[in-house]
């Protein structure tokens, strides 16, 4: 702490994500609340890229409620053709759109101190964390787990399997047998990524034992 | 509202009855109100006389079993788009029986609440669950329980040879739920509710007049044609078409489909003019028939989905259970089961190779590998396989390649829905390495054969037991001769094969106490697979392989062949084919059992009995070894 600089004033909608954390979260894995996420943007620049739209929903003892998720899209003011394409988000598409703040606030209240699982989280935290720093905002505080790290743990060691340094959320889905639609939506992504968890957590928690420690080790 | 995962949960619904006559509107709405729910294998949904939850069920993706106790015998299985534990919330009333996954699940949970109004404005969803709740006879996979016409059964002879199925007497039921001509049909539909039967016969002075079903609760009274108190009279079938009591399961099927009718009545000399002694259900036949693998051979063959695989393999699984149950020779249930598991790997195959764009462009074959190799897989395991295809000029070779291995991605994918999970460390034909033209393979197997290492002589050893799936046999066979000629030139190799097959753990420690997995997953459990199948399995690979032959694969076979071809030995090695069988069903009912491989045992769940079984055949585990030790001079290479 910075003594020569007085505590900084926050807007009340993160005072109010911040007291979220004052709850030490259960190390029972089916009382955890795990919020899946996933970003769209306009490319992979932090600095230059934005988020189109943000998707999440939430996990609480192995059920997804579909009442329950999140999914907001974000005004844009400059647009990259190339990604369009990809996610399909049309600037002029009629979808409700808010502010970067505005989605923010949500995303904020709607996460509190859940534990955040996204593939490649780096990725999707930075883009957040960047998107806050804009307005002024400290960075998320919630604990992170990656399912592309994740799923290596349910891999055999074995000199016959040549073990990947990335695995893509396609390759995940191919694997769990997930349907792929909605790939490249924000929230399809989402649900393709909790499935994707939920049937790694089936593997690595055979004996039921897992606690939620051990999990974000 | 509406959203992305809403829009795919509805998307899913719409092809299942009753969803498939909301309005998109109203499907749309409920979607946003359901929750989706991910169950593990063996995890409970819900548990008999639990008080219901506050909704109901379709299974998403997986399967699930509902049971029942005393004996937690298995009243259906639930597949996908299969609805479950609604009629307890419809009936205010506990579950029951209980639910569990059967397999890995997705399940979507809707909320009564949400979902009975439906029921109210839409009158097919309200018949919908009407009839399904009137009867019983919607799935072929119940058991003996369900369906029949009284919950007890006599005259069941349950030695029934599968060879001479057709004409084994069918098993009906004694006691006959019956009423009189007068008899309201209110009194009756409650009857046939408490004594859960599908039909009622309409009795006067003691002979059959007529027969009521469910279809006609459903055609004549659920439509309004007649009231609920109009008298069994008016909407019996009349008259009885009736058989004497001794049919046979062919006879039973050519009554019913001579007649068009789900239900005999059997009276004492088969005229309608003697006393009725019994009901045949087209349910009960349909479970005489479920347990004949010639049947199931044949659904097999006829699946057009490979979806459609899956409750097909349930039945085989049932199959299995049951021949255990009655100790019919494991050598005879290995060849019966491992043909019906041939049977949809080649299904498989075959409609994969419908969903090609073009014919495959050389001739190709498709192995099987590891335990399915050896025709030794009873239960559902890891799936091992790998294509050889012709030669083909070198420029043609990578599109060529590129066409096997997208077959090989629509077998293996195919394979994985019907129940074989994905080999873990990747040996399936749909990697590259597992995927090759002739030449390749055999350079390939060559290098195994030339330079020996620990990797080079694990994968010969899964590899060597590849038996043909499907496809060009000559293939195969060209393979095979180049083993055998290269292994000629280089016999170290069969030293480091054998220094291999001793490399399996030992399976009891000094005090012969079990030795049992020191950590991982399985910490606690002996590891069966490892310990005691594996070392008689790659012995017995070593041995007939420096004999020169591959035809045999099994490795109970391969133990009797040795016995024939070493005289001296005989006794040995048929106590090692004896060994293998045994072990083989241990695994097997252990599998069955918790609903697994089989591969991991809890010592502690075991019997005295069993667990002396088990040591006796490690006594022939360790002769063996030193067989194989003394006979390669493997010592000479361990130093």
């Amino acid at each position: 702490m910075n003594p020569f600089k007085k505590k900084r004033h926050y807007p009340e909608f993160w005072e109010t994500y911040e007291t979220t954390f004052g709850k030490r979260l259960s190390e029972r894995l089916e009382e955890v609340r795990f919020v899946v996420l996933d970003t769209e943007t306009t490319g992979f620049d932090y600095d230059n890229d934005r988020i189109l739209s943000i998707g999440a929903l939430t996990i609480l003892n192995n059920t997804i409620a579909v009442d329950q998720t999140f999914e907001v899209y974000l005004e844009q003011h400059f647009y990259h053709a190339a990604n369009v394409e990809i996610h399909g988000i049309l600037r002029d598409e009629a979808q409700e759109r808010i502010t970067e703040l505005e989605a923010l606030q949500r995303f904020l209240c709607y996460v509190g101190n859940a534990v955040i699982v996204a593939h490649h989280t780096a990725f999707d935290i930075t883009m957040i964390n960047r998107a806050l720093k804009r307005h002024g905002l400290p960075k998320l505080r919630n604990k992170l787990i990656d399912t592309a790290v994740l799923y290596k743990r349910t891999l055999i060691q074995s000199p016959l399997l040549q073990q990947k340094e990335h695995y893509t959320l396609d390759e995940l889905a191919d694997k769990f047998d997930i349907s792929k639609r909605d790939r490249h939506t924000a929230l399809g992504d989402a649900y393709i990524t909790a499935l994707a968890f939920l049937k790694i957590l089936g593997k690595i928690n055979g004996k039921k034992d897992l606690t939620l420690k051990r999990l974000l080790r | 509202m509406k959203n992305t995962i809403s829009e795919r949960v509805a998307d899913f619904l719409k092809d299942f009855p009753p969803f498939n006559e909301l309005h998109e509107k109203d499907l749309e709405k409920l979607s946003t109100e359901i929750s989706i729910v991910y169950k593990e294998k063996d995890s409970l949904v819900f548990q008999e006389e639990e008080v219901p939850h506050t909704c109901f069920y379709v299974v998403h993706k997986g399967a699930v079993l509902l049971r029942k106790r005393p004996d937690k015998t298995i009243v259906d299985l639930c597949d996908e788009g299969d609805i479950f534990g609604l009629r307890p919330l419809m009936a205010n009333e506990n579950y029951k029986m209980e639910a569990v996954a059967y397999e890995e699940s997705i399940l979507y949970a809707i909320p009564i609440n949400a979902f009975k109004p439906l029921t109210q404005t839409y009158e097919e969803v309200g018949n919908f669950l009407i009839e399904s709740f009137a009867s019983n006879t919607r799935n072929p996979y119940a058991n003996r329980h369900q369906g029949n016409l009284y919950g007890e059964k006599e005259n069941r002879n349950t030695e029934a040879h599968p060879m001479l199925f057709d004409l084994q007497p069918i098993a009906y039921s004694k006691k006959i739920v019956s009423c009189s001509p007068e008899t309201d049909i209110k009194s009756i539909a409650r009857k046939m509710t408490k004594k859960k039967v599908g039909a009622m016969l309409v009795v006067e002075r003691q002979l059959p007049v007529g027969i009521i079903t469910d279809k006609d609760l459903r055609n004549k009274i659920a439509t309004g044609l007649f009231p609920i108190t109009a008298p069994a009279s008016s909407i019996m079938s009349s008259p009885v078409i009736t058989y004497p009591k001794k049919m046979t399961i062919a006879q039973t099927q050519m009554a019913m489909m001579k007649s068009n009718i789900s239900h005999l009545c059997l009276t004492q000399d088969g005229t309608p003019n003697t006393e009725a002694v019994g009901i045949l259900s087209k349910h009960d036949l349909m479970l005489e028939l479920g347990n004949n693998p010639a049947v199931l051979l044949k659904a097999i063959k006829r699946v057009r989905k490979i979806k459609k695989l899956k409750p097909i393999r349930f039945r085989v699984t049932q199959l299995l259970k049951g021949y255990l149950d009655q100790n019919i020779p494991l050598t005879l249930i290995l060849k019966i089961i491992s043909e019906l598991n041939d049977a949809s790997a080649k299904q498989v195959i075959l409609l994969a190779l419908k969903k090609m764009d073009a014919p495959p462009p050389v001739k190709f074959a498709w192995l099987a590998m590891g335990s399915q190799g050896r025709s030794e897989q009873l239960l559902h395991t890891d799936q091992d396989n790998a294509i050889i295809f012709e030669d083909v000029p070198q420029e043609r070779l990578s599109e060529t390649k590129d066409y096997f291995l997208n077959l090989a991605r629509l077998v293996t994918e195919g394979l994985r829905d019907i129940g074989y999970d994905y080999c873990p460390a990747e040996m399936m034909a749909s990697n590259p390495h597992w995927c090759l033209s002739l030449t390749e393979w055999k350079d390939r197997v060559l290098h195994w054969i030339v330079n020996p290492g620990p990797d080079e002589v694990l994968l010969s050893s899964i590899f060597f037991d590849y038996n043909l799936t499907y496809g060009d046999r000559t293939l195969v066979e060209q393979l095979t001769q180049h083993i055998f000629a290269s292994t000629g030139k280089y016999p170290i190799f069969f030293l480091h094969l054998a220094s291999g097959a001793l490399q399996s753990p030992s399976p009891t420690g000094f005090f012969r106490q079990f030795l049992v997995e020191e950590d991982g997953a399985h910490k606690d459990f002996f590891d069966l697979k490892r310990r005691a199948l594996m070392p008689l399995v790659d012995a017995a690979r070593v041995l007939v392989l420096s004999h020169q032959i591959k035809s045999i694969n099994s490795t109970a076979e391969r133990f009797e062949k040795l016995a024939e071809l070493e005289p001296k030995q005989r006794e040995f090695f048929l106590s090692c084919s004896y060994a293998v069988k045994a072990l083989l069903k241990f695994r097997t009912k252990q599998g069955l059992l918790h609903n697994d491989s089989g591969r991991f045992i809890a010592l502690d769940r075991l019997n005295k009995e069993e667990k002396m079984k088990l040591k006796r055949t490690f006594k022939t585990i360790r002769e063996l070894q030193e067989l194989v030790r003394v006979r390669f001079q493997v010592s000479n290479l361990l130093g």
